[in-house]
């Protein structure tokens, strides 16, 4: 018999399926199905009641209409009403309707979860089920405050069944995810961790994954888990393939639950207990000695499962990365993998390759690899496979095969799909300057990726050859004449138009001696690809020529006369024209030392991390470029940079992230020479801007009851914050906006505490942000200060403010009951307990303004507790990490009088002062 | 983690969509035609992995998915799954279904959606892996079906007629 019978579904459901499908075209379709919504409203609207059957029978209308893509806004409450009924079917359909369709309307949440308790305490195991899955599918805060008591009983109870016991373990795991600090585990973890000696496989396949994910957060609490992990683990791997019954999947024994328990091992060390370690070994070494075994089926399914448990063994040994000998068997496994004729082994293989390149046991081992992955990247089929292969070609990579894996990368993007193309060239660029021992390959491998794949190369990547080409006396000359030459052909990308521009413009002068190459010739070449250039590589060009006037005053004439024609003076662009004023003024007017000092060459860069390496992870995600590999890319980009002591300091160079070549921020001769600053502060900033601006300070006590907001404003810059709070955690976001047109430079921020640095530099308008990761360690009463300092024109800017951050906002709200409230009240009488104020109110005493204020403040409000309607009372936790302080408050207010009573309790004194000063000024 | 679970015809049809995080209705369907964009134009025999697209979480997550003559099921797990764990798991659900049908085809899901749910609620929960075993899970479906009989009156319908004329299984390609 099928466990689905056909015949007994719903007629009218049934001919409306029909009838869509029989819909010749879209208009059609929406018509029809509008017809039909109209239809269940009006129903669900009318006076008649409607029985079970059809509210069934319209609910799962309403599911499929949602499945086609129609937004569904109603029904939630007749769904309510089925799932509260007492037939199975209709409790069934309800449930599912909610969890398809979750609405986080809090009055359903809170009908909804009267019928979840009911269906709890029913000791009817579906029905118990059926709850446990709603409030998995749903994992809101409100179902986690009222079941994340309740959910640990029910898995750990003795008489509890096991299907039960499965959803519970997922339903927990689902709310502690939501919401980690409702779920307390304490009492419970031992008897969690307990369920995986648990006769019935399902249990613990269920409870391993909440045990994983608590064990990845506490793992000290959870360490007792890994032995029972591996004996089971050992139980599995050595029985027979008929000892597990049903969990045998195709000759396979659990298949599912050893990677999982495998996965689990993952997140803890190798276990310091011998003998364990020695099972677990054991363990490992049957795994690998059965991937040599004849296969027992030749079903497909039979070798994923097989291979399933293989991959995660060999990922848990390159996770200990201490046994030389497995991972040798490991990395000859996957070699294997490399070759296998089932794609998915070989995407597999390379991508486990991968992690496995970067131990130090096995790093020799992957690179005896490295043909079959050239290969790969050149012969794979699918797309995914060959993304693998360029992700381990990079991991594989070092000084002793670099040219050849870079090379093999190049050759492979003629050819590359569009999708991965940007990060290929990435890839290249990094390893390139990673590995880079002789720097005319450095220089050429780029050019070669700008002719190859130039729409792919970002600013960062020609940014970087720019900056290490300055860094770099002794590369230079050969730089300028590659780029001659590379510009040699007719058609070449734009990027490499704006790199050959800028060295020739710096470095032109080293080449010029040769004929070919003469300052006319290279300004001929350079003005050949203008006017197919856009707005920001004509401006660097133009840049470009006003340096040639000062390295070749034989050019001069030349220049002058195309600065002078109408399509440069008179151009539409702004930039455009203002630059070839400027740079005809500058050079008519300017005697040749003035000219030398402004037209300087440029400083050598700071050093710093590359900026291509930051672009890369950002592009793949934290993770994806291990730390490890960081490291090594700074200090080997600062050998890169050592080349360059020559004077010039960091702060008095344009800042180097944000703006390699001034482009963006007005003529670049602003930015070009440190030795002339003060000269060009004068010709191009609007001086005269100076600290005694009038400005506008927001006084901190206005973020008692509030987290966003302006916390500074002057003429130059306008400060904004938005913070939010979790416990004892918080975090705040500071944007520093620069109102002016000009920019601000050198600009640093210090705080008491710690946080992250902010860009030093803020262009004319522009907004920087800065993270400040807030924890409240103990009660304070004195807020942190946040100084700022930053050169806005030449004068320095020096502020400094109070961060709003003050003990309330890290209140956890209390609901409690009148009687609890009284009771906890009483319990807090000490004197020293208790501050009191009693003041004269200083804003309109409004109603809903106070409550909105006390919500503010992040307590809970208490409705209907103070027998007086008019007062006010308030509960909330402290939480600081060194210890929670429970916080009871009242306020009174006086109308007649215009006054207010504030009474804090708590049971530390010096917050129940600091608490009252807060209040007090707030009303 | 498995963060959605859909199943899709040929033309990109949506038959079932499951999923475990929160989405806005309209970005769901996005998800679903966006995944059907990047599965679809694979070649068969090509492997059974790729990056997620942008709007899932890009290469944070991984597309699992299986071709079954007219539908494809896929899917969309975060890195703490095993691939070709879930492949299994793909497997078994098809197999269950093919079971609790008895010959399982796509018209099978399009008339009974709400048991399709069901059946998967009884294989995952909350995005984690809930129970593997099939004949724990028929064992479980069964049971409610005979709740459900011994509450609803049997009707008849046209689905039969309907389902004679259903010509593709796609029963045929399971094992």
């Amino acid at each position: 018999m099928p466990a689905v019978s056909k015949g007994d579904g719903m007629r009218g459901l049934a001919v409306f399926i029909s009838d869509i499908r029989n819909c010749k075209s879209k208009e059609a379709e929406i018509k029809r199905i509008n017809k039909e919504l109209a239809n269940i409203r009006s129903k669900f609207k009318g006076d008649k009641a409607l029985d079970g059957y059809s509210k069934k029978k319209y609910v799962c209308k309403l599911l499929f209409i949602f499945l086609l893509g129609h937004d569904i806004d109603f029904g939630h409450m007749e769904a309510v009403n089925l799932l509260s009924s007492n037939k199975y079917t209709e409790k069934q359909i309800g449930y599912l309707f909610i969890s398809v369709l979750v609405n986080s309307n809090s009055e359903l949440i809170r009908l909804i979860n009267n019928a979840i308790k009911n269906d709890l305490s029913s000791r009817n195991p579906t029905f118990m089920c059926l709850a446990l899955h709603c409030i998995a599918n749903v994992g809101s805060r409100e179902m986690a405050e009222a079941f994340a008591g309740e959910i640990p009983r029910i898995l750990v109870a003795g008489d509890t069944m096991d299907s039960v016991k499965q959803s519970a373990a997922l339903c927990l795991l689902r709310l502690y995810k939501t919401s980690p600090d409702l779920v307390l585990m304490g009492e419970w973890t031992s008897r969690v961790v307990h369920l995986l000696n648990d006769q019935h496989m399902g249990v613990v396949t269920a409870a391993i994954s909440l045990i994983t994910c608590l064990s990845q957060k506490n793992p000290d609490e959870f360490k007792t888990c890994v032995s029972l992990a591996v004996s089971r683990l050992s139980r599995i791997v050595s029985s027979a393939s008929t000892d597990l019954q049903d969990y045998t999947y195709y000759f396979v024994p659990a298949p599912w639950l050893s990677c999982k328990l495998l996965r689990l091992l993952q997140c803890y060390p190798p276990p310091e207990d011998g003998a364990v370690k020695g099972r677990l070994v054991e363990c490992l070494e049957t795994i690998l000695n059965k991937a040599q075994e004849p296969p027992k089926s030749k079903k497909v399914q039979h070798s994923n499962a097989k291979n399933a448990i293989l991959f995660e063994a060999i990922s848990l040994i390159i996770h200990y990365d201490s046994e030389p000998n497995l991972l040798v068997r490991a990395c000859n496994q996957l070699g294997q993998f490399l070759q296998h004729r089932e794609t998915n082994l070989r995407y597999l293989a390379l991508e486990s390759m991968c992690t496995l390149a970067s131990s130090e046991f096995s790093h020799e081992a992957v690179k005896t690899h490295i043909e079959t992955v050239i290969n790969a990247l050149k012969t794979e089929r699918d797309v995914s496979v060959r993304q693998r292969a360029a992700d381990l070609l990079y991991a594989m990579c070092d000084r002793s095969n670099a040219k050849q894996i870079v090379a093999e990368m190049l050759s492979y993007l003629e050819t590359a799909d569009y999708s991965i193309r940007e990060e290929m060239v990435l890839k290249v660029a990094i390893l390139a300057e990673k590995y880079a021992v002789d720097y005319s390959w450095y220089v050429d491998t780029i050019l070669n990726l700008i002719r190859i794949a130039g729409d792919y190369v970002s600013e960062e990547v020609w940014y970087r050859v720019i900056q290490i080409v300055i860094n770099r006396d002794d590369v230079q000359g050969y730089a300028a004449k590659t780029v001659f030459e590379a510009l040699q052909a007719p058609a070449c990308h734009e990027n490499m138009v704006k790199v050959g521009g800028y060295i020739l413009g710096e470095f032109g002068n080293l080449i010029a001696g040769d004929p070919r190459s003469s300052p006319l010739v290279q300004f001929n070449l350079l003005h050949s690809k203008f006017h197919l250039c856009s707005v920001p590589t004509r401006a660097l060009l133009l840049s470009a020529y006003i340096k040639f006037i000062n390295l070749f005053p034989e050019t001069k004439s030349t220049i002058q006369e195309v600065l002078r024609s109408d399509s440069q003076i008179r151009n539409s662009d702004v930039e455009l024209q203002q630059r070839a004023v400027e740079y005809l003024k500058l050079s008519s007017i300017a005697s040749t030392d003035v000219l030398a000092t402004v037209l300087e060459e440029m400083p050598p860069f700071p050093e710093r991390e590359s900026s291509i390496l930051a672009k890369l992870k950002k592009k793949k995600g934290p993770g994806a470029v291990s730390v490890n590999e960081l490291e090594e890319g700074k200090r080997e980009g600062g050998e890169l940079n050592g080349g360059g002591e020559r004077g010039g300091d960091s702060s008095s160079t344009p800042s180097p992230s944000a703006d390699l070549l001034g482009l963006r921020a007005g003529p670049p001769v602003t930015a070009a020479a440190p030795s002339a600053g003060s000269l060009l502060v004068d010709v191009f900033s609007e001086a005269g801007v100076n600290d005694d601006v009038p400005f506008l300070a927001v006084p901190a006590c206005l973020f008692v009851c509030k987290n966003n907001g302006v916390l500074f404003e002057n003429q130059l810059l306008q400060i904004g914050i938005k913070s939010e709070y979790r416990q004892n955690l918080g975090r705040m976001y500071l944007f520093y906006g620069n109102k002016t047109s000009v920019q601000f430079v050198t600009f640093t921020t210090t705080l008491n505490v710690q946080a992250k640095p902010v860009e030093p530099l803020i262009e004319g308008g522009a907004q920087v942000q800065q993270v400040i990761n807030i924890e409240c360690l103990t009660d304070f009463s004195d807020a942190p200060l946040l100084n700022i300092k930053f050169r806005y024109g030449g004068a320095l800017q020096n502020l400094t403010l109070k961060l709003p951050v003050t003990i309330n906002k890290f209140f956890q709200p209390t609901e409690m009951a009148s009687h609890d409230f009284f009771q906890r009240w009483k319990q807090l009488s000490l004197p020293q307990q208790e501050a009191q104020k009693i003041f004269k109110a200083n804003h309109a005493m409004d109603t809903e303004v106070l409550k909105a204020k006390l919500l503010g403040l992040g307590m809970a409000l208490l409705e209907n507790v103070d027998p007086n309607p008019e007062n006010f009372v308030c509960a909330g936790v402290i939480q600081t990490k060194a210890q929670q302080v429970g916080s009871l408050l009242r306020l009174e207010p006086n109308a007649q009088a215009q006054m207010y009573r504030l009474t804090v309790r708590s049971s530390k004194d010096t917050v129940s002062k600091r608490l009252c000063e807060l209040l007090a000024e707030q009303f | 983690m498995i963060k959605a679970i859909l199943i899709f015809n040929n033309h990109g049809k949506p038959r079932m969509s499951k999923f475990y995080e929160h989405y806005t209705e309209d970005t769901e369907q996005q998800i679903i035609r966006e995944t059907f964009h990047l599965v679809s134009k694979r070649d068969e025999n090509v492997c059974n992995f790729l990056e997620g697209g942008l709007l899932i979480g890009g290469s944070e997550n991984k597309l699992i998915y299986r071709h079954y003559a007219t539908l494809y099921f896929v899917f969309c797990v975060d890195s703490s799954e095993s691939e070709l764990g879930i492949l299994d798991l793909i497997q078994v659900f098809v197999e269950t279904l093919d079971k609790c049908f008895e010959n399982v085809c796509e018209l099978d899901l399009i008339f009974h959606l709400d048991k399709v749910h069901n059946i998967l609620a009884e294989m995952v929960m909350g995005g984690m892996v809930l129970e593997t075993n099939m004949s724990e899970i028929i064992t479980q479906v069964e049971a409610q079906g005979k709740m459900e009989k011994s509450e609803t009156l049997t009707l008849l319908f046209i689905w039969q007629s309907m389902r004679q004329s259903q010509a593709s299984r796609f029963s045929s390609k399971i094992s």
